[in-house]
């Protein structure tokens, strides 16, 4: 009862932060990110929990235990997930990864002693990375609006919906034992956090601004990630001095959003066709011609 | 003074080869040779392998940028303000964003531990001259990253003018970014911005470089 409604509640209340949020005066100058000023405040609270709590404990964790303990135990969160990762590449229409993740989760389960060895990798049935926000993205739904979402961090409106789901299914949120559930997660937090140690000096160094920087890199790698990593190109045979600019401001004309999400879900990655947003340079792209036409839910 | 005359035919010989190489070696043979190449050094570098990020900016220079277009990469991130900077502006922010872009390329050598690098397979029509050649670094325990390299056929062979990691382009991240910083303070202000951002950094490599 206590699990149902804990669960219910997070899920919730990633939603309704969004919708909230969604009603708050806007800043700044990106038509992406209409509501800048809270996300900033947002990011601003996040990167001090994680400065504060969670950086620390996941150096700790990287410092003291060896390293075959952190890969079985990042195994073993990975393991749990590879179901829902099924599941969705199934809603996704591709039978074939979904079964080869299902055969992830028997084998990991079994010969890999509870999913704490990645045996299936070793056997050639590669990880794959889906989650619900990605198979919204698949069915056609636009992004949103860019969101930070306290404690989670990046979003988008339709990643927070798909947020919602993914934690309504968790596996360790959907267990009963509520000391358990408490200790999973928050190890869970640990060993994610400790595995993106590495990267944190590369962003720190890179970015002029840390909010822009990994505003940018979410959404250009959630784009790739619906596409399975195939996104359609953005500049194509474009010489220097060619206006490589153009398609990125150019707005998709609402009139023609919704014909081009709907040919963005039919086909396949790669091949997906859209509708030439308008102001887009002429430089084609081959046989399809296609451009990508990430339309905003306004 | 012998051993300077090998050493610098030596280096002649393998300047010419490597010129040669990008004349006339397809794009994903030009990667995979580079990338190769650099894993080795780095595999066998003790001074890269303790983190020393000067070793690493010194590879990069020597191995890796011949076969960069940063012009082209410049004017990528900048997209329609690039047209506004003049010929000067032009070539002072490239100076400057090719440092930091070296930078952050260096930083991911210094991180590489036991990964190794799987080329995907490579097509290409006869009169293609922009492709993608696309790469994953394996490692034991993680999801594969993906490294996709964007390059150009130029007179003098081709050249990479973009980099994406994980589906995020290293160029193109930067541009709502510089976008931003050119309506609020002009291409000099962005100039600005990036000289001081590269001096940041160059005196945070100085005092690590010390303290070890």
């Amino acid at each position: 009862m206590m699990t149902s409604t804990s669960r219910k509640f997070l899920a919730a209340a990633a939603i309704g932060s969004a919708w909230l949020v969604s009603g708050c005066a806007s800043t700044g100058g990106d038509p992406r990110d209409p509501i800048e000023g809270f996300n900033r405040a947002m990011f601003g609270f996040n990167e001090g929990l994680d400065k504060a709590l969670i950086k620390p404990a996941a150096q700790a964790y990287d410092t003291v235990a060896p390293l075959p303990v952190r890969t079985g135990v990042s195994n073993a969160f990975s393991n749990v997930g590879d179901l829902w990762i099924s599941l969705n590449n199934l809603f996704q229409g591709k039978p074939g990864q979904a079964a080869s993740d299902l055969g992830r989760v028997l084998i990991n389960s079994t010969v890999g002693i509870l999913g704490l060895f990645d045996v299936a990798t070793e056997m050639g049935l590669e990880k794959h990375d889906e989650d619900f926000g990605q198979t919204l993205g698949r069915w056609g739904v636009g992004d949103g609006a860019y969101v930070v979402l306290p404690f989670f961090g990046p979003r988008t409106v339709r990643d927070t919906f798909g947020l919602g789901a993914d934690l309504y299914v968790d596996p360790v949120l959907n267990v009963d034992h509520v000391p358990s559930r408490n200790t999973l997660s928050a190890v869970r937090v640990v060993s994610d956090r400790a595995s993106f140690l590495p990267a944190d000096k590369v962003v720190r160094e890179a970015a002029l601004d840390k909010y822009d920087y990994v505003r940018d890199a979410y959404l250009q790698r959630r784009r790739s990630l619906i596409h399975d990593g195939n996104p359609p190109r953005e500049r194509l045979g474009a010489a220097p001095a060619q206006d490589a600019g153009a398609e990125w401001s150019a707005r998709v004309d609402p009139a023609h959003a919704g014909a081009s999400l709907l040919l963005l879900g039919d086909s396949e990655p790669g091949q997906a066709r859209t509708v030439e947003a308008g102001g887009a340079s002429g430089s084609s792209s081959g046989s399809s011609g296609a451009r990508v036409a990430a339309a905003p839910i306004r | 003074m012998r051993a300077l005359i090998l050493l610098f035919s030596v280096l002649a010989q393998s300047l010419a080869w490597s010129a040669a190489l990008a004349a006339e070696s397809p794009p994903d043979v030009l990667v995979r040779n580079v990338t190769n190449e650099v894993l080795t050094i780095v595999r066998q570098d003790r001074d890269l392998q303790a983190g020393s990020q000067k070793r690493a900016v010194e590879l990069v220079e020597a191995k890796v940028l011949p076969h960069f277009d940063f012009a082209a990469m410049t004017a990528l991130a900048l997209g329609r303000d690039w047209r506004k900077a003049t010929p000067a502006q032009q070539k002072q922010l490239t100076v400057e964003f090719r440092t930091l872009l070296v930078r952050t390329y260096s930083n991911a050598l210094t991180a590489y531990k036991n990964q190794s690098v799987e080329f995907k397979p490579f097509r290409m029509h006869p009169g293609d001259t922009d492709v993608v050649v696309r790469s994953q670094v394996v490692q034991p325990g993680a999801k594969p990253v993906t490294i996709d390299y964007s390059l150009e056929k130029k007179a003098e062979g081709w050249k990479v003018y973009d980099v994406t990691v994980g589906g995020v382009s290293l160029v193109t991240n930067y541009r709502s970014n510089f976008a931003q910083e050119v309506r609020s303070g002009g291409i000099d202000g962005l100039i600005r911005t990036l000289q001081a951002k590269n001096r940041s950094l160059e005196t945070a490599m100085l005092a690590g470089a010390i303290a070890k």
